[in-house]
């Protein structure tokens, strides 16, 4: 029977997501508020240098151009920022008394847990629009076609279902909400040993090979790629493969974790 | 669910966390349209047995069936005939009483019209109409028990369980909420409840089961149990201090509140042994004598060996 109620109880407790978020609205502006942060950061602080250091400019880029580089970066630790918010909301609400009797009733299982995500997969398209009008009032343009923008639309949607359903599983995993709210910071960190806010051949051979072949960096290379206009190459099917497995392994951790009859 | 089914079937049910056995050989049988009330101290196991049938917990040994359907391998078929109101508040604390009541009608299926109006029936039915639109958050401990059992109604279910639904509640809302309780009953549903207080069980239970260390020490309707505890207790009031002493220097083993002149002794249900009493008594000095029957504490000593109190005590916090 909760076959057939899949998608209207999936509707109904987005519907619940979307009223915490407006309800308890400080979270969801700490966590747009950091991408926007290190864009500041790195574009005023650091891009001077940095900039300075990007190849195929005559003579070394300046600030405008390191903020071009930076912005698919930026754009993931969005994404990525939203998916931490993510787990610290499914752990808090797994303390709530309202699970059990979720549990009891006769509904889609994992419709829980499916709010959590469309909720975060919006949360994330908001928060996109928002670090990227403000990197616009920084200077930031874009040579790509709407065709260009579209795609990459499409992927950090994708980007962020998979971190969300990995996030989730994070959450339930947690033992605290304080727990929650650390185990996804490795999302926040990895992006720095990627593509994305330094070329991989300036760095030492070991941590090259790393930053590399890190499921993190094709999906950065795509974006760049795209936003920029220029070709995606094999990096476009290593991005959205990453996404995929990461997605399923989310969900399948997830769902394993929400569905065990607890024996205590 | 045939009407010769019992709604609930419970038959050698254990439950033990590593070592410690919680639940030891419960069984139990509710038949569809009744009541049954488990009555037992903190600790006793009552809460695990709720969460057993409504399909939170899994349990150990046992065969455990509800409205015919098995826990452990038709969960999703008992999850669609019963309605559960924890002991500890089940309710979004974030939404609204009305939020709260939609979600459950939503998640019932009900179209647009029926929601809205099982919704307003339910605010108004529950006393929640004037906070109706302010977050769960704000209300009142009674107001959060109110909403929860309204959440748990609102969709109509057959099998009711409630873990100690009155435990906080004022009279007139426990009052209340027992007259909800009858009414669900007078429409056919079964309800399984807890209890600590025997004139709940009473009030509201056609058989009772009185728990104790995971062990259902008695079963039968209230006036059965009432009738296995001997006595109840006498209470004389006297008119002056001087008749409360003399009375306690020949009845050492009675307890006395001097403030009320009162002597309060067990009885042992005899009338031999209230002629003895009396005979000990000044006649001038008595302002009033009343002799009460069983209540919780005497049910669990009778039953148990030892008080509801002792047996709180030894509970291992969790
Ligand atoms: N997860 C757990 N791990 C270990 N022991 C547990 C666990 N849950 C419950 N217990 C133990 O099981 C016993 C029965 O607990 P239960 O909650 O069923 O009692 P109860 O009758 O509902 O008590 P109360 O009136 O206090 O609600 C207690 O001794 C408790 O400590
Ligand atoms: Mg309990």
């Amino acid at each position: 029977m909760s076959g057939t109620y899949t998608v209207r109880d999936s509707m109904t407790m987005l519907r619940r997501n979307l009223r915490h978020i407006r309800r308890y609205p400080s979270l969801s502006i700490m966590l747009v508020a950091q991408p926007i942060l290190f864009l500041l950061l790195f574009v005023y602080v650091f891009g001077g240098t940095l900039g300075a250091g990007l190849p195929g400019h005559e003579g070394g880029g300046n600030r405008g151009d390191y903020l071009a580089f930076i912005m698919p970066g930026i754009l993931f630790m969005t994404i990525a920022s939203i998916a931490l918010g993510t787990a610290i909301s499914t752990a808090t609400d797994m303390t709530t008394g309202i699970i059990a009797r979720f549990r009891t009733m006769n509904i889609a299982r994992l419709s829980v847990l499916t709010g959590h995500v469309l909720g975060a997969v919006i949360r994330t398209g908001c928060a996109v629009v928002i670090v990227t009008a403000f990197a616009f009032l920084l200077g930031f343009r874009s040579d790509a076609a709407p065709l260009g923008w579209l795609a990459a639309i499409g992927l950090l949607i994708l980007i962020a279902f998979a971190l969300t359903w990995l996030t989730v599983g994070m959450g339930l995993a947690a033992d605290s909400v304080e727990t929650a709210s650390n185990t996804p910071l490795f999302l926040m960190i990895l992006p720095f040993v990627s593509s994305g806010f330094v070329p991989t051949d300036a760095m030492p051979a070991g941590l090259r090979q790393f930053a590399e072949h890190q499921p993190f960096t094709p999906m950065i290379n795509t974006l760049r790629a795209l936003v920029t206009g220029a070709p995606t190459g094999s990096d476009r099917w290593l991005a959205i493969g990453w996404c995929i497995l990461i997605a399923l392994l989310g969900y399948l951790w997830s769902r394993r974790l929400f569905l065990r009859v607890p024996a205590t | 669910m045939t009407a010769t089914n019992p709604a609930i079937e419970v038959a050698g049910l254990t439950k033990s966390y590593g070592e410690h056995a919680v639940l030891d050989g419960v069984e139990l049988t509710v038949p569809q349209g009744t009541v049954y009330a488990l009555l037992g101290p903190n600790g006793a196991g009552k809460t695990t047995i709720v969460n057993i049938l409504s399909t939170l917990l899994a349990p150990g040994d046992g065969e455990i069936r509800v409205a015919g359907f098995d826990v452990r391998r038709e969960p999703a078929g008992v999850r669609a005939v019963i309605g559960a109101t924890g002991q500890f508040s089940a309710i979004d604390t974030l939404l609204t009483g009305r939020e709260n009541l939609r979600l459950m009608a939503d998640l019932t299926h009900l179209d647009r019209a029926a929601a809205t109006a099982a919704v307003t029936m339910m605010l108004t039915r529950f006393d929640l109409a004037d906070a109706a639109d302010r977050r769960a958050q704000t209300y009142s401990g009674g107001m959060k028990r109110r909403l929860d059992l309204a959440m748990t109604l609102i969709a109509r279910p057959q099998i009711i369980f409630l873990d100690e639904p009155t435990a906080g509640l004022d009279p007139r809302s426990r009052r209340n909420l027992w007259a909800i309780v009858r009414e669900q009953v007078a429409d056919g549903v079964t309800v399984l409840l807890t209890t600590q207080y025997l004139e709940e069980a009473d009030q509201l239970a056609d058989r009772i089961g009185v728990l104790d260390n995971g062990r259902l020490v008695a079963e039968g309707t209230a006036a059965e149990l009432k009738r296995r505890v001997p006595g109840g207790c006498v209470s004389v009031r006297f008119t002056d201090t001087a008749g409360l002493a003399a009375a306690v220097s020949v009845n050492p083993q009675a307890s006395t509140d001097t403030e009320a002149l009162t002597l309060r002794l067990p009885g042992d249900g005899s009338i031999a042994g209230l002629r003895r009493l009396l005979d000990t008594l000044d006649d001038d000095r008595v302002a009033g004598l009343t002799v009460t029957s069983a209540d919780l504490d005497d049910v669990f000593l009778a039953l148990t060996g030892h008080a509801a109190e002792a047996s709180a005590a030894e509970e291992i916090p969790a």
